[in-house]
């Protein structure tokens, strides 16, 4: 698909690496995830809202870091407060493309 | 062909309607607001088999001109002014994805404060948009022009802006030949093969973020940058300096009526005193040379018919060994001067042979310009010309100095 217009097609990664904007990432807590303790695909409300789509459906739900931009939207959407945002740096390094730390 | 006695308007609404537009999609702003008045009573009359979309802003109209486009319908809209300065968001989409979008544009001032009357501010100010801009002399062109603007769209997928002159043009009543609609549909076939194909079964999001840098996309096919795709697009702003004659020639081929191309010119073959603008003052500079010629100056006209892209080649050929090109624009570019002038200075710029160019800036707000007026200011440029002043600043003619103190 040669063009001379800017289009893009659903597909992964189709808007690049969104998960190298990140400043907080989400992280689940499975413990106070409704579906996780109820055992059942059940709620599933972060999957709905992540505007990147990269949460995958489960008991808990899965997120997918490599493109996770960090907005946050799961975690304020969650009823249960099982998603928290904790700041890149508390993971001791911020990643780079290509492995280098920085 | 039937000739009909008709304002401006009315030929920018009956050309649309000769181009068989699928949708139109407009908010009324005074001096436009006629265009599409007459295209909602003949699509309410069932004469036009078009959508007709009222909207709440000139912004929304032309947004709604940006869907039907993408989906491959014929469509257009008509503004001015404030109108346009709304709408200046979706102008840049508009030419930036490519659509075959025309919208005429009855030229009007800008606020504030406040005015309803003619200058060409408006459309000067989105100049560098991506459309190609067309300015008219009369009705006749206005029709002419506004039909030949689909084809030149269509055929480069740029947007086309017409552009004439409100209440001088829009509101005023001239005889205009009207094309059969078997010749304007021979001129102009249905809109196909457009850019930006919408499938359902091949979803796509058109426009999507582009960065700076070309990427891979889902085929792992390397797609442009955000820059290629802006070069890609200059590119065919450039074609469009072929484009706009082919089909001026098609035109006066298929109607007997062609308008210049990119330039009309009056007098000019032997003329050492150049007068240059676009729109209606063209006409009236036309009287300034005859009556200049009766004082023994070689005086003649070239009016600029194609403003964006700006044709560098075709005014430098016509410039060459001529005295002086006097430049008469009904804008400005505040802290600088006046659009074309400018323009036109870059474009002379190491052209062999070129005059020197002088600007004026006249007709703001509606503001009266007689040929008697324009006269003058040329009789004492050539005052100037005779002093050796080789650069000037911009004069203002008619203004009133006594009420500025
Ligand atoms: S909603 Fe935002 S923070 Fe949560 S997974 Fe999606 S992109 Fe990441
Ligand atoms: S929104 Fe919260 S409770 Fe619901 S599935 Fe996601 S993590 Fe679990």
């Amino acid at each position: 698909m040669n063009q001379k217009i800017s289009m893009s097609r659903p597909s992964v990664g189709e808007a690049g690496r969104t998960g190298d904007w990140r400043s907080s990432r989400p992280v689940m807590r499975a413990e106070l995830c409704l579906a996780a303790k109820a055992g059942k695909v059940t709620c599933q409300l972060c999957w709905l809202y992540c505007p990147d789509a990269c949460i995958t459906q489960g008991m808990p739900p899965e997120i997918e870091l490599e493109y996770c931009k960090g907005c946050g939207i799961c975690a304020e959407e969650c009823p249960a407060h099982a998603i928290e945002m904790v700041p890149e740096r508390a993971h001791g390094v911020c990643e780079m493309p290509g492995g280098a730390a920085r | 062909m039937t000739v009909h006695v008709m304002t401006g308007n009315d030929a920018a609404a009956t050309a649309a309607k000769l181009a068989r537009v699928q949708v139109v999609a407009a908010y009324p702003i005074t001096p436009q607001s006629p265009v599409v008045e007459n295209l909602s009573k003949w699509v309410e009359q069932g004469e036009l088999p078009a959508e007709f979309v009222a909207v709440e802003s000139e912004h929304s109209a032309l947004t709604v001109c940006i869907g039907a486009s993408t989906v491959g319908a014929r469509a257009f809209t008509a503004t001015s002014a404030n109108g346009l300065a709304y709408m200046t968001e979706q102008v840049w989409w508009a030419a930036g994805a490519r659509l075959p979008i025309v919208m005429c544009v009855a030229n009007r001032a800008m606020a504030a404060p406040w005015n309803v009357l003619n200058d060409q501010q408006d459309s000067m100010s989105v100049r560098d948009a991506g459309w190609v801009q067309l300015y008219c002399r009369d009705n006749q062109e206005i029709l002419d022009t506004t039909v030949q603007a689909f084809r030149i769209a269509e055929r480069l997928n740029v947007p086309v802006m017409v552009c004439y002159d409100g209440f001088l043009l829009s509101h005023t009543m001239m005889p205009v030949d009207v094309p059969d609609a078997e010749v304007a549909d021979a001129f102009l076939p249905p809109r196909t093969a457009p850019l930006q194909v919408v499938d359902v079964n091949n979803p796509r999001n058109v426009g999507p973020v582009t960065l700076a840098d070309p990427r891979a996309d889902a085929d792992g096919t390397l797609q442009p940058g955000y820059m290629e795709f802006r070069a890609m697009h200059h590119g065919a702003l450039l074609e469009a300096l072929e484009v706009v004659p082919d089909v001026d020639r098609a035109w006066e081929t298929a109607t007997g009526r062609g308008w210049g191309g990119l330039v009309c010119e009056y007098l000019l073959d032997d003329a050492e005193i150049v007068l240059v603008a676009a729109g209606s003052l063209v006409t009236q500079l036309t009287l300034v040379a005859e009556a200049l010629r009766a004082e023994g100056v070689r005086a003649g006209v070239l009016g600029i018919r194609c403003y964006r892209p700006f044709p560098v080649a075709a005014l430098r050929e016509r410039l060459a060994g001529r005295a002086l090109a006097l430049v008469f624009d009904k804008a400005l570019s505040y802290g600088y001067q006046g659009p074309i002038a400018e323009d036109l200075k870059a474009a002379l710029y190491a052209a062999p042979d070129a005059p020197a160019v002088y600007g004026a800036i006249c007709g703001l707000g509606g503001r009266d310009v007689s040929p008697g007026q324009l006269a003058a200011a040329t009789r004492a440029a050539l005052g100037d010309l005779a002093a050796g002043v080789t650069d000037r600043a911009p004069v203002w003619i008619n203004l009133a100095e006594g009420s500025m103190r």
